[in-house]
């Protein structure tokens, strides 16, 4: 009887656990695994103004506690672009990139948990040099940053 | 289904440092074939980080981020021999899990 409802466990894959954890209240609603949200209204803005509205929050203040780390002034090929975000803003919950002049200046959320150290490294694509723009958004405030990144070879595909 | 992440974990004190390498189109949707039709955006959505079962990460991503996917964080905690499992999913449906062991 234990062999048959293993079987069948293993058999229905991860999906039902999840259910059965979520049902059991062992996944809270903000939960990893719980987590599928993705802002379609975020991504798909153009300034800063429409973003913040999309994040829910108002308009950021000018932060020195926002560094960018070993990220270029001038990136060769804007295909990829290191970029490196580190916030000194106590209970930062969440870094945001945002590139200026690309189509959708949203590249980037990254929602820091307490534990994690408020620093994240990725690549982005640039389309052209532009302002890139460090969001953080700490205790239900957000503040930014900005660099400017020169790019010598667009990165969105020309 | 998508080539393996590389994924290294290294403690150092009481830190862990992931890197992970995705394996990943990520297109934007922006460029155009060579009959000129766009070319769909495929890209990871989420990403989801955890160490031994916590969340130590979770990210959305547009199609921004560049083509195979460089990620690095830190997270307190983690000791060698314990298991950091990355996941995304992108939006296609498509997902990935893999995991490492810290180092």
């Amino acid at each position: 009887m234990d062999m048959q409802r293993r079987e069948v466990l293993k058999k229905s894959g991860g999906v039902s656990l999840l259910t059965l954890l979520a049902a059991a209240g062992w996944l809270a609603p903000g939960g990893a695994l719980a987590q599928a949200a993705w802002n379609t209204a975020a991504f798909d803005t153009k300034t800063m103004d429409e973003t913040m509205k999309a994040l829910g929050g108002s308009a950021p203040a000018q932060s020195k506690d926002i560094t960018f780390v070993q990220t270029p002034d001038i990136a060769e090929n804007g295909a990829v672009v290191p970029i490196g975000v580190a916030s000194a803003i106590p209970k930062t919950e969440a870094i945001a990139i945002l590139v200026e002049k690309n189509p959708n200046m949203l590249v980037a959320i990254f929602e820091i948990p307490a534990g994690t150290e408020p620093a994240i490294s990725t690549r982005m694509k640039m389309g052209q040099s532009s302002n890139v723009y460090a969001l953080v958004k700490a205790d239900g405030k957000y503040y930014v940053a900005t660099k400017e990144i020169k790019v010598t070879l667009g990165g969105c595909g020309g | 289904m998508a080539d393996p992440m590389r994924i290294r974990a290294n403690v150092t004190g009481d830190t862990t440092e992931v890197r992970v390498l995705m394996s990943h189109e990520m297109e934007t949707g922006q460029r155009k074939d060579a009959a000129g039709k766009v070319i769909p955006a495929w890209h990871i959505q989420n990403v989801t980080a955890t160490h031994n079962g916590k969340t130590v990460l979770t990210a959305q991503w547009g199609p921004a981020v560049s083509k195979n996917p460089f990620l690095s964080f830190k997270f307190k905690g983690g000791a060698k021999g314990d298991k950091v499992q990355v996941s995304w999913t992108d939006n296609k449906g498509d997902k990935r899990t893999d995991e490492a062991v810290i180092a």
